[in-house]
């Protein structure tokens, strides 16, 4: 493992990728949890964006963009392009990398496509690990590309240290940017598609809508740019707007206070699911289930009551009551 | 959990007949595997980079244009010089049967050309992952 650590420390492009099938496959969760032990005092350099908003927005053709700019400043950057995996059959069809392939034969600049595995929230449950991964290599810049369905897709705001939401004109009138959910993780709005008829309704009702949120926040300062990733139009300046968002955040704590926040939310997942896989095991869930189907459905037992003194009964064990 | 088996579908040299190359990778999506897609106009630097980065177990490279015997190998040979040999190349599109052996010798390990039944396919992909 121990070497497996020191080949991505040395950027090692085959490390880094089959480190990430390890933490994908969850095949040998020991060697990964070692894994990211190992390389947890080596992160935390890298900028992590999350860019997310809905199928079509031009997230992808963007993000060629924007790493066509950071390549000129010489930073490096990795892309995790996540897409969804059929409920039915468990495959997918991995596309994102379509539009950044020109980026293919530069060593400045990695991409992953991922698969959802049916993970929830609009990336893979392996994203929060492979971020790790790309810090600890080295890379300036570790860029999610969320599925982009739409108003739950809130995880990737828990993972990155700023998020892009990118939306377009013709998708709705203003109460759909009133809605809970996406329009509320956003920290850089951007408009793509600006050419089309309605970018500038848009873009005034965005203002509205933020106006409302802004004068109950006295800390936000949300920010909306214009783009067309296709004419490569406005992108300079979105990432000027990204650039000093970030440097605000950094300047007034926020970004440590985000940080925190992060670690937090992934002790409490790592401990929900450690918790819950010692529970199974000892309840015995899987096998037992099939009976408790049977009595609940015969209406022998009702679903509280029985689980409750199941799980009563297993803490009285552990001597926890 | 067990591992699932990645391939890379692409488009190796000029042809920009894809048809048959997003034909095959919708229905290695049905099968089960994650399929990541290129697009056309690949060079084999690009795809060799690619594999490795997505790290694939499997390569399918399409072409209609006739450059195969030229631009199949190359993968091969790349493959070999970044030492990513492990991952496995097959081959298809408008190939003469005159040209399989030779590809084949050269490390293209199957070939299949128009009219293969997906499911041929898929008994490959098995027996060899």
């Amino acid at each position: 493992m121990q070497n497996l650590a020191n080949q991505i420390l040395k950027q090692d492009i085959r490390a880094i990728a089959r480190s990430i099938s390890l933490i994908e496959n969850e095949t040998d969760i020991s060697q990964k949890e070692a894994l990211i032990d190992t390389l947890h005092p080596h992160c935390g350099n890298a900028i992590v964006w999350g860019i997310t908003g809905p199928p079509g927005a031009g997230k992808s053709s963007l993000l060629d963009r924007f790493i066509e700019h950071l390549r000129q400043s010489n930073k490096k950057v990795a892309v995790i392009a996540v897409d969804p995996s059929s409920p039915f059959s468990g495959g997918a069809i991995l596309g994102d990398r379509l539009r950044m392939q020109k980026h293919a034969t530069d060593d400045g600049v990695f991409i992953r496509s991922m698969a959802s595995r049916g993970h929830l929230g609009g990336v893979a449950g392996a994203t929060a690990d492979a971020i790790k991964v790309f810090d600890a290599a080295g890379f300036d810049y570790v860029i999610i590309e969320t599925i982009g369905v739409g108003q739950t897709e809130i995880e990737v705001m828990e993972l990155s240290d700023i998020v892009l939401l990118v939306l377009v004109p013709g998708l709705g009138d203003e109460i759909q940017a009133m809605k809970a959910g996406v329009m509320e993780i956003g920290d850089i709005f951007i408009i793509n598609k600006k050419d089309l008829d309605g970018a500038d309704r848009l873009k005034s009702e965005i203002e509205y809508v933020l106006s409302l949120k802004d004068s109950m926040e006295s800390a936000s300062n949300h920010s909306i740019c214009m783009t067309s990733a296709t004419q490569n139009d406005g992108i300079g300046d979105a990432l000027a707007q990204i650039h000093s968002y970030f440097s605000s955040l950094h300047d007034d704590g926020r970004l440590a206070q985000k940080r925190k926040e992060r670690i937090e939310k992934e002790l409490k997942h790592i401990a929900t699911t450690k918790i819950m896989a010692s529970a199974n095991r000892f309840l015995n869930i899987d096998q037992r289930l099939n009976d408790w189907v049977e009595e609940v459905f015969q209406k022998k037992a009702s679903p509280y009551k029985l689980l409750n003194k199941k799980i009563g009964e297993f803490l009285q064990e552990l001597n926890w009551q | 959990m067990t591992k699932k088996i990645r391939i890379l579908i692409a488009k190796p040299g000029l042809d920009g007949h894809d048809r048959g190359a997003k034909y095959v990778a919708r229905a290695l999506k049905d099968a089960g595997y994650e399929v990541i897609y290129t697009g056309i106009r690949q060079t084999p630097d690009a795809i060799v980079k690619t594999a490795i980065q997505e790290d694939v177990d499997f390569i399918g490279l399409s072409l209609l244009s006739g450059a195969h015997n030229e631009l199949f190998p190359k993968v091969v040979d790349l493959l070999k010089l970044k030492n990513a040999d492990d991952i496995i190349i097959f081959g298809g599109g408008v190939i003469p049967e005159s040209d399989i052996p030779g590809l084949k010798e050269k490390g293209i390990r199957a070939v299949f050309t128009p009219g293969t039944p997906i499911k041929d396919i898929i008994a490959y992909i098995e027996s060899a992952k």
